[in-house]
């Protein structure tokens, strides 16, 4: 929290004086605080922290359809473990972002650092990188699919000319995970170069002419001064990078689809939890796995967070 | 200028347009697609400008689903979103920014639960919610889950809390009651926030799917992000169709984007600095 805010502006010294006058003051405003936040904090315990007990409720329940929910215990936990395709399913999400978060998080630090640098029409390049960001993913899921057709493809017809069989690369379980990391790298360049561009510009540029006169090469001046300048930015861009990774769902949703043989290979836990939560309505389970995914996420930030502390410098 | 600072702008000008050109493509591949007829889409080798321009599948997918409505369900679904979320976050940030009341941290833990947990947690007893009131295909189901924004109270707060005090001891000076302070003084003051929040939620609410997925089955009642999934569902393979279904979904959103791009790459590099 802030310090040196004059947040109780109204218990400065003059205000203290135990007249009755004051406490009403006082009183009013605590009154308007409560005021203020009561429809925030009515609609956060309706619409999230009760129904985050439901879950939790229901992740030990069996439920079918509109039906009541009859409590389980374990049950839906313990079937977990034999269930084969969860299994499966947790590793896709895994692989997805292990491949998928370094590329993402190394390529836009490389353009971030590139337009960083005093060159003309960097605006021009800013816009374009960031178009994917504002573009609906279904419409991407759609426009990547049709790229990477097998037939009629355009990347396959461009290998083609360089006598390269490409692959089949939506419905080849060999090659779907990649292409979604292909895709999902896409999408999200342009929002982590933005937030790592502001991150760099504020590093004072004495730091580079000193590093200068002193002889340093360019690429000593990035490992040494930028990384560890920028590494709280950094850390964010890893941080939401990894958890909307580990959350995929619109692109195998849209670019996979229910009926694809790859399917099993490719899909993700928040996709699981959609067929069994809304396709085949056995919201207990569905719970069971969003609770399974919280806490692999948990896991991951943890992780993360024990890491930040050998390479993040905070000033 | 010496040479080699000449070759470096070259390199890092040659990475940036193929940077560039690999980030475009998808999208100028989705236009000449939709341009084309079926039989040209498939022909090997593609076609990169075909011969005939066709509107007519901008035409025949406006006919086949109701993207008129689709229009206005977005618009709907943002404009509530964005507005719940600039009147009610701000009021919350403010009054945990600036107010002192008792329980202020301990209550402020419930913002900082919601903003830890990942969406999918709420998803099934939001819909129970939204099937318990009868809402399912409506708009209000749609906007329910973005009513409150804990995210956008957090970002807010920051904010106000980075706004110095001199400003409000002024107004209260001159005998501001707090939500004079707040709406007068402290909200004009923060309108860089408020456009960062406001782009944030819009873009937010408009590329999700699996909430409206979830609550609004009727076609009519879609927004343009489901209302693309079900045109797929429909024609899986009529690509040039399915392209300019695309174009229609993505071009709102893009011709803002140029329009306010300051305000966009500003918000978006604020999101992530005040974390």
């Amino acid at each position: 929290m802030a310090k040196g805010n004059k947040e109780d502006i109204s218990v400065s010294p003059q205000t203290m004086q135990r007249s009755k006058k004051n406490w009403n003051k006082k009183a009013i405003d605590y009154a308007w605080g409560y005021f203020m936040i009561a429809p925030t904090i009515i609609g956060l315990l309706i619409l999230n922290i009760w129904p985050l007990i439901q879950t939790m409720y229901l992740s030990l329940c069996k439920l079918s359809g509109f039906g009541s929910a009859k409590f389980i215990g374990f049950d839906n936990y313990i079937k977990m473990f034999h269930d084969k395709e969860l299994l499966k399913t947790i590793l896709n999400t895994v692989e997805y972002t292990i491949l998928s978060v370094p590329i993402a998080v190394v390529l836009s630090l490389i353009l971030a650092v590139l337009l960083n640098t005093n060159i003309k029409y960097k605006f021009i390049y800013r816009t374009l990188y960031f178009i994917p960001v504002v573009s609906t993913p279904a419409a991407i899921a759609m426009v990547w699919k049709w790229l990477m057709n097998y037939d009629y493809g355009l990347i396959n017809y461009i290998l083609s000319i360089f006598k390269i069989d490409g692959p089949n690369w939506i419905s080849d379980p060999k090659f779907a995970l990649f292409s979604l990391v292909i895709v999902g790298v896409w999408s999200c360049l342009g929002y982590n170069m933005v937030i790592l561009l502001a991150g760099l510009q504020e590093i004072p540029k004495t730091f580079y002419e000193a590093a200068e006169i002193d002889g340093a090469k360019s690429i000593n001046k990035f490992f040494l001064i930028t990384i560890p300048m920028v590494s709280p930015t950094l850390f964010f861009v890893v941080i939401t990078t990894l958890m909307s990774s580990l959350q995929i769902f619109d692109l195998i949703f849209m670019m996979i689809g229910n009926t694809n043989p790859a399917l099993p290979n490719v899909q993700s836990l928040v996709f699981l939890f959609y067929r069994y939560s809304f396709f085949i309505s056995n919201k207990g389970y569905g719970s069971a796995i969003a609770i399974l995914l919280f806490m692999i996420i948990m896991i991951f930030t943890l992780i993360q967070l024990l890491f930040q502390k050998k390479w993040v410098h905070y000033e | 200028m010496k040479n080699s600072d000449i070759s470096e702008k070259i390199t890092i000008h040659t990475i940036l347009i193929v940077g560039s050109f690999i980030m475009v493509l998808p999208f100028i591949w989705m236009f000449l697609t939709s341009i084309k007829s079926l039989a040209v889409s498939m022909q090997i080798p593609p076609v990169i400008f075909p011969k005939e321009i066709i509107w007519k599948n901008y035409v025949d997918v406006w006919n086949k689903l109701p993207f008129s409505q689709f229009y206005i369900n977005t618009i709907l679904l943002v404009l509530f979103r964005v507005l719940f979320a600039i009147t009610l976050c701000s009021m919350a940030a403010y009054s945990f920014a600036r107010i002192k009341f008792p329980g202020r941290d301990l209550i402020f833990m419930i913002v900082l639960i919601q903003l830890m947990i990942p969406s999918q947690l709420f998803i099934i007893p939001q819909y129970l919610i939204v099937v318990k009131l009868a809402w399912l295909n409506t708009i209000k189901a749609l906007v329910l889950p973005g009513i409150v924004n804990a995210f956008g109270t957090f970002l807010l707060r920051q904010f106000f809390l980075s706004l110095p005090a001199e400003l409000e001891e002024a107004g209260i000076l001159d005998g501001c009651n707090r939500w004079q302070l707040y709406w007068k003084i402290m909200m004009p003051l923060a309108k860089s926030g408020l456009v960062a929040l406001s782009i944030f939620t819009a873009i937010y609410a408009w590329k999700d799917l699996l909430w409206p997925l979830v609550v609004n089955m009727s076609i009519e009642k879609m927004p343009l992000s489901a209302g693309l999934a079900n045109l797929q569902g429909q024609y899986t393979t009529n690509y040039p169709q399915l392209m300019a279904g695309s174009i229609f979904a993505i071009t709102p959103m893009i011709i803002l984007f140029f329009f306010f791009q300051k305000q966009f790459i500003q918000g978006i590099a604020t999101t992530g600095s005040k974390n």
